[in-house]
């Protein structure tokens, strides 16, 4: 394999004539700001990526019943070009995370690693290009035709109930949630007890309150009652996002799908965003 | 066969434990050459341990305060053990801060390097630590087995970049793939690189400069002073052997160098002023 690039070069300095080919191009100073993201989003190997000009979406899916989406918008990048109005490809994430970490991935002050993503499209690999203290990785990483991720059909006009939580009240809860229960328990309603999260384990019961003029309670609106199961195994990858995040928002549909929105401050102060959708565990039904 | 050594200072006890600590890294076990002047550590290259070998050399005076060794007879005055070198490094972790540690050939059950630590107190009775290590002696007819390795005919020597750096990007890569090429010129760049179904990543190090080497050594020779300075040697090697190597390197070299054999070994250098350790990890096809 030929690489169309020489390494002697800096990586700002490549000719306009080399990024033409590409239909997509984006460059980070600090591959963290990516690499932090797309870690809160890996509990599968598969991740759809499509790039708009509002930036790229990252997708993960499991059993097409948890489906985790990340924003980068396309500010964060220092440089964002793409040529077509979607461009969309699949990669295998653990590869893609080994990569933008190729130097360690090291949270020392004034230590970054750059990063240059480049994809020319159908067929092609998704190459980076890292430079960390002069020294140059460039991978190449296979691309897969992308599938068709799971439309939840999640709409804020269908939501009965929402609320805004600082994640720092949200992360104590799950550290302190039993994991023996095979399912957590979300009730949100207008009245006592507004906001509780259940456990049904090996130990007995638990519920978490939270009351719903608490300071960590950002906003409550909540139209009715609603009790909702969701598969431990199905949230737990979701205390990834929690651990990097400032605001969660929760929302529950009338369907009973949960919304999980994380609000992640990077490196540099940016915000990104990162989604979880669940679907509740069926047996609620009988209930 | 008489052994025993003392050492007293904290520093050289110190560098001892972590050249120790090192080895231990590299190997389950291997062969302890006690000489009237150096200690040296050899592992030969057996199918067993992937074909890797090791010879780690030590001045003894340079560790320690008092060394007296007698050899099997006059002639072939030296001491040559089988040692699990994990077994040592432990020991010596547990009397870090110990004000006097001997090391003697002890004939206990079986052969023993025995490890005495004379630990500090507040009172006046002393404490003392006493670890056995059982140890196997290797009969002279062997030690023709155990002899100081050739620097190998290489094709291209160069100085290795940051370890710590190298073990971030080796790490990675294990990862990745189980085999990685490294490949360098004389033009003072080296290159680590994988391949697999799913990726290829290559690593570019420049301006690494390449060593020296006297008349003695192969690169004097005719073939690598015709040779074009861009052209890469390669060898494509176990990612474990690398990573063993980078990972127990706690010994902070004033050199470490690669000289390659193309296709055929990868010879890695540390030189620090007391010690140096060379390891050989043999190409795969």
């Amino acid at each position: 394999m030929c690489l169309h690039f020489s390494t002697t070069m800096p990586l700002s300095t490549q000719s306009q004539a080399q990024d033409e080919q590409y239909v997509l191009v984006a460059s980070l100073d600090n591959a963290r700001n990516l690499s932090n993201i797309l870690k809160a989003i890996s509990f599968k190997d598969h991740a759809i990526f499509s790039a708009t000009t509002n930036g790229l979406k990252v997708t993960v899916e499991d059993s097409k019943c948890l489906q985790a989406n990340a924003f980068i918008q396309a500010e964060i990048f220092q440089e964002f070009t793409i040529r077509e109005d979607l461009v969309g490809f699949q990669v295998t994430l653990t590869v893609l995370l080994d990569c933008l970490n190729i130097f360690g991935g090291s949270t020392a002050p004034g230590v970054s690693t750059a990063l240059r993503m480049c994809y020319r499209g159908y067929g092609y690999p998704l190459t980076l290009f890292l430079e960390e203290g002069g020294v140059v990785t460039v991978c190449k990483i296979k691309t897969q035709e992308p599938e068709e991720p799971i439309d939840f059909e999640f709409c804020s006009s269908n939501v009965t109930n929402k609320v805004i939580l600082q994640s720092e009240s949200l992360k104590e809860a799950f550290s302190e949630l039993d994991m023996t229960s095979e399912v957590l328990q979300i009730t949100m309603s207008p009245s006592q007890p507004y906001f509780r999260l259940s456990t049904f384990g090996n130990s007995g019961n638990a519920h978490y309150d939270y009351p719903k003029d608490s300071d960590m309670m950002e906003l409550f609106r909540c139209t009715k009652t609603q009790i909702n199961r969701y598969k431990m195994s199905l949230l737990k990858p979701t205390t990834k996002a929690l651990a990097l995040s400032c605001k969660v928002s929760v929302r529950i549909d009338n369907r009973g799908i949960l919304s999980l929105q994380y609000m992640v401050r990077n490196d540099d102060g940016q915000i990104c965003f990162v989604e979880y959708y669940c679907c509740p565990d069926e047996e609620t039904d009988d209930e | 066969m008489k052994f025993r050594g003392k050492i007293v200072d904290i520093a050289c006890l110190n560098h001892f434990s972590r050249v120790i600590t090192t080895i231990s890294k590299l190997t389950k076990t291997c062969i302890l050459r006690l000489t009237p002047d150096n200690l040296f550590f050899v592992l030969c290259g057996k199918v067993a341990n992937g074909g890797v070998s090791m010879w780690c050399e030590l001045s003894q005076a340079n560790f320690f305060d008092e060394y007296q060794m007698e050899g099997m007879n006059p002639e072939d005055n030296e001491i040559c053990l089988e040692v699990a070198p994990e077994n040592m490094s432990r020991a010596l972790k547990t009397v870090q801060n110990a004000k006097v540690v001997k090391v003697k050939l002890t004939k206990k059950h079986c052969p023993c390097l025995t490890i005495v630590a004379e630990l500090p107190t507040l009172s006046s009775v002393s404490r003392v630590v006493t670890h056995d290590i059982p140890v196997d002696v290797i009969p002279r007819r062997l030690w023709h087995e155990f002899k100081e390795p050739t620097v190998p005919d290489f094709d291209v020597s160069i100085y290795l970049p940051p370890l710590k750096t190298m073990k971030n990007v080796v790490d990675r890569m294990k990862n990745l793939s189980n085999f990685l090429v490294i490949e360098a010129n004389l033009n003072g760049e080296m290159n680590l690189k994988i391949e697999t179904d799913l990726v290829s990543v290559t690593t570019h190090f420049k301006d690494l400069g390449n060593p020296p080497w006297g008349d003695g050594a192969s690169q004097g020779s005719s073939s690598s002073q015709s040779r074009d300075p861009e052209a890469m040697a390669e060898a494509r090697v176990d990612i474990r052997r690398l990573q063993q190597f980078l990972m127990g390197q706690q010994v902070n070299p004033s050199k470490a160098m690669c000289n390659i054999v193309h296709e055929k070994v990868v010879h890695l250098i540390l030189l620090h002023d007391d010690m140096s350790l060379q390891y050989f990890i043999p190409a795969v096809v």
